[in-house]
């Protein structure tokens, strides 16, 4: 027996998938289970099934106090990203100028540059500044870090608008205000949210930078990470973790959903012009 | 020039830094007229459409549409509308949405909007696919969407850059005929760009020829293919077998010529002639060349070998050596009576028509 490309099928091929995928997620999984466990220790046997260490969250006012902080990063670095995603996209999309390979690449660099690094040279220059640690710092710092990530979902969106599209709403008697409103913006909407999505996403789960930039208002995995040094509080921590995994996993996805239409609706246009 | 032209192009001249893109046109349309800009990419074509719309301005000289100057005036206050390449259906509205998007800017009540939808898209065959999007349309469909959008605003003319490109041959052709169908149903004034000088001929009540920024004819699609001015022109719209011939008289509108082959002959003096060292190009198009079958005997005709042959399934190309003609002549002919069959190396004697023989300028 062949498979599709005349590669022989092998019996231990579906193995070797199983393996794979249990290393890649068997760790992670184990989250939610022990999360229900009626058990302060993340040992099997399981104990018996529990919530309580869901409710409990709800009377742990640091752990609040560290998700409003999480919200309030979250949301100023997906817009922050967002907008300057625009831009960026916008230009890298629609012009050609100088220069325009080595400034897609340098934007997109931080994907790549060593995180803790980074955190301790802006921390440096926050240092150097006198600027206090706050919030403000960690989206900074948080910003730099979400925009590779804003850019790429923004460009893929961008790249399939065609700018006869504009043209043809200014021939039909649009104004360039009414234009932006009823074409421009709506065709590009969903790039934009999905570039949102995955932003505020990277920024919930992010450490580093906001284990250094922080300073005396934690973040969600800044709490958890101090949470840790105490036996008695892992089991609300994964709690905690369950719902950001829970949270994360649900964003990404929206998020790629929306993407996806959008792009299948931009290349069925695009296809024309082949 | 015409009496009270639907487009008055005036000494319009369009510069890219350096680059002209449009070099002193000038150009009248007249309402209700079928036109044509066709020529190779890179003529000037679509800048010349895109100045009508708006999207380009020139930079020198004047465009009038029904008598006003449209310089300085936005697209979307010029009383024009324009079906895109592309098509440029907008990918988040439905078939009708993207039919009433014009009409929405002018405020009708409901039941007016709804009924200039349904006229327009009944008018190109779509009545049944309103709720349809961009995507779930094939390009023949698109292409009537980008139509009816345009038309349902009641142009005084509808601007087309190279609609039927994208669409591959069987579909091109449909519709082409389909194309004209609608031209004289609405009488709107249609300028249609294109490169491909069979659409343009099929279509045209008139066509300008383009090349270099520059309108090299304006003429019927008859006069154009059987009186081209240039060489260039000639060329262009399908082949055409030319030879150098000696001028030996010339008066204000005829010249007369001695040919190598084709004897003595008087033809119309092309816009622009000049002869050179006492030359004059003669062209004669490759279907007016005819092959004589067997004692078949013609007033006017020429003998040579067949040194090559293609084969177009109802035609085939002869490629026939005539002693005393710098270049082989190219004959096209049916295959009625067996020009598929015509060994290479055999001699063959050709009819022509003195009336074929053309000038050109150079």
């Amino acid at each position: 027996m062949s498979g599709r490309h005349g590669i022989p099928k092998s019996r231990w091929l579906p193995a070797y998938v199983g393996l794979y995928l249990l290393f890649l997620y068997f760790p992670i999984l184990l989250l939610p289970i022990f999360s229900f466990n009626n058990a302060s220790t993340t040992t099997f046997p399981l104990a018996g099934f529990t919530t309580k260490w869901y409710v409990s969250l709800w009377g742990n006012s640091a752990m609040l106090e560290a998700a409003r902080n999480s919200l309030i990063v979250g949301i100023s670095v997906a817009i922050l990203s967002t907008v300057l995603g625009i831009c960026a996209a916008r230009a890298l999309t629609r012009y050609r100028f100088r220069g325009k390979k080595p400034a897609t690449g340098l934007i997109m660099a931080p994907l790549f540059l060593p995180e803790i690094i980074v955190a301790v040279s802006l921390l440096m220059v926050l240092l150097q500044l006198g600027l206090e640690l706050s919030l403000v710092t960690v989206i900074l710092g948080q910003v730099i870090f979400c925009l590779p990530y804003a850019m790429s979902v923004l460009i893929s969106g961008f790249d399939g608008f065609d700018r006869s599209l504009e043209e043809a709403s200014l021939d039909l008697g649009e104004t360039a205000i009414g234009t932006f409103r009823r074409v421009t913006l709506p065709v590009v909407a969903p790039a934009i949210v999905s570039s949102l999505l995955v932003s505020f996403t990277v920024s919930l789960d992010e450490f580093i930078l906001a284990f250094f930039l922080s300073g005396t208002e934690p973040t969600l995995p800044v709490y958890i990470w101090g949470q840790l040094r105490f036996a008695a509080k892992l089991p609300g921590v994964l709690a905690l973790g369950s719902l950001m995994l829970l949270i994360s996993i649900l964003l990404l996805t929206l998020s790629e959903i929306i993407r996806r239409r959008a792009e299948h609706r931009l290349r069925a246009q695009g296809a024309q012009h082949a | 020039m015409l009496d009270k032209p639907m487009i008055a192009i005036d000494g319009v001249n369009k510069f890219y830094g350096i680059y002209k893109a449009l070099d002193n046109v000038s150009l009248d349309i007249a309402a209700g007229e079928f036109f044509s800009l066709l020529g190779p990419s890179g003529c000037g074509k679509t800048t010349l459409l895109r100045s009508i719309a708006g999207f380009d301005t020139p930079t020198e000289g004047d465009i009038r549409i029904d008598g006003q100057s449209v310089i300085g005036v936005p697209p979307n206050r010029r009383p024009t509308n324009m079906v895109f390449q592309n098509y440029a259906i907008f990918p988040h509205l439905d078939v009708e949405e993207n039919v009433a998007y014009g009409l929405k800017r002018l405020k009708l009540d409901a039941a007016d909007e709804r009924r200039r939808v349904t006229a327009a898209l009944e008018q190109v065959r779509l009545g049944h696919l309103g709720k349809r999007r961009a995507h779930e349309l094939s390009g023949g469909q698109r292409q009537r969407v980008a139509l009816a959008r345009a038309l349902v605003m009641r142009p005084k003319v509808l601007l087309l850059d190279e609609p039927l490109s994208a669409l591959d041959k069987k579909l091109r052709e449909e519709m082409q005929v389909e194309l004209r169908t609608l031209q004289r149903a609405v009488g709107i004034t249609f300028i249609l760009v294109t490169h491909d000088q069979y659409e343009a001929l099929a279509l045209s009540d008139r066509i300008a020829v383009m090349f270099g920024g520059r309108i090299a004819q304006v003429a019927t699609p008859k006069e154009i293919y059987q009186r081209p001015n240039t060489r260039q022109v000639a060329d262009f719209l399908g082949g055409m077998n030319f030879m150098k011939a000696r001028v030996t008289n010339e008066t204000a509108t005829r010249i007369s010529v001695e040919t190598p082959r084709f004897g003595g002959v008087t033809v119309d003096k092309p816009l622009g002639f000049v002869a050179r060292n006492g030359a004059a190009t003669i062209g004669i198009r490759p279907e007016r060349l005819r092959v004589l079958w067997d004692d078949a005997r013609s007033d006017f005709e020429v003998a040579g070998k067949v040194v090559d042959r293609h084969y177009f399934g109802e035609i085939t190309h002869l490629i026939v050596d005539i002693p005393g003609l710098e270049q082989p002549l190219s004959v096209s002919e049916t295959n009625n009576f067996g020009a598929d069959d015509i060994p290479v190396g055999d001699t063959v004697r050709l009819a022509y028509d003195p009336d074929a023989l053309v000038a050109v300028a150079d």
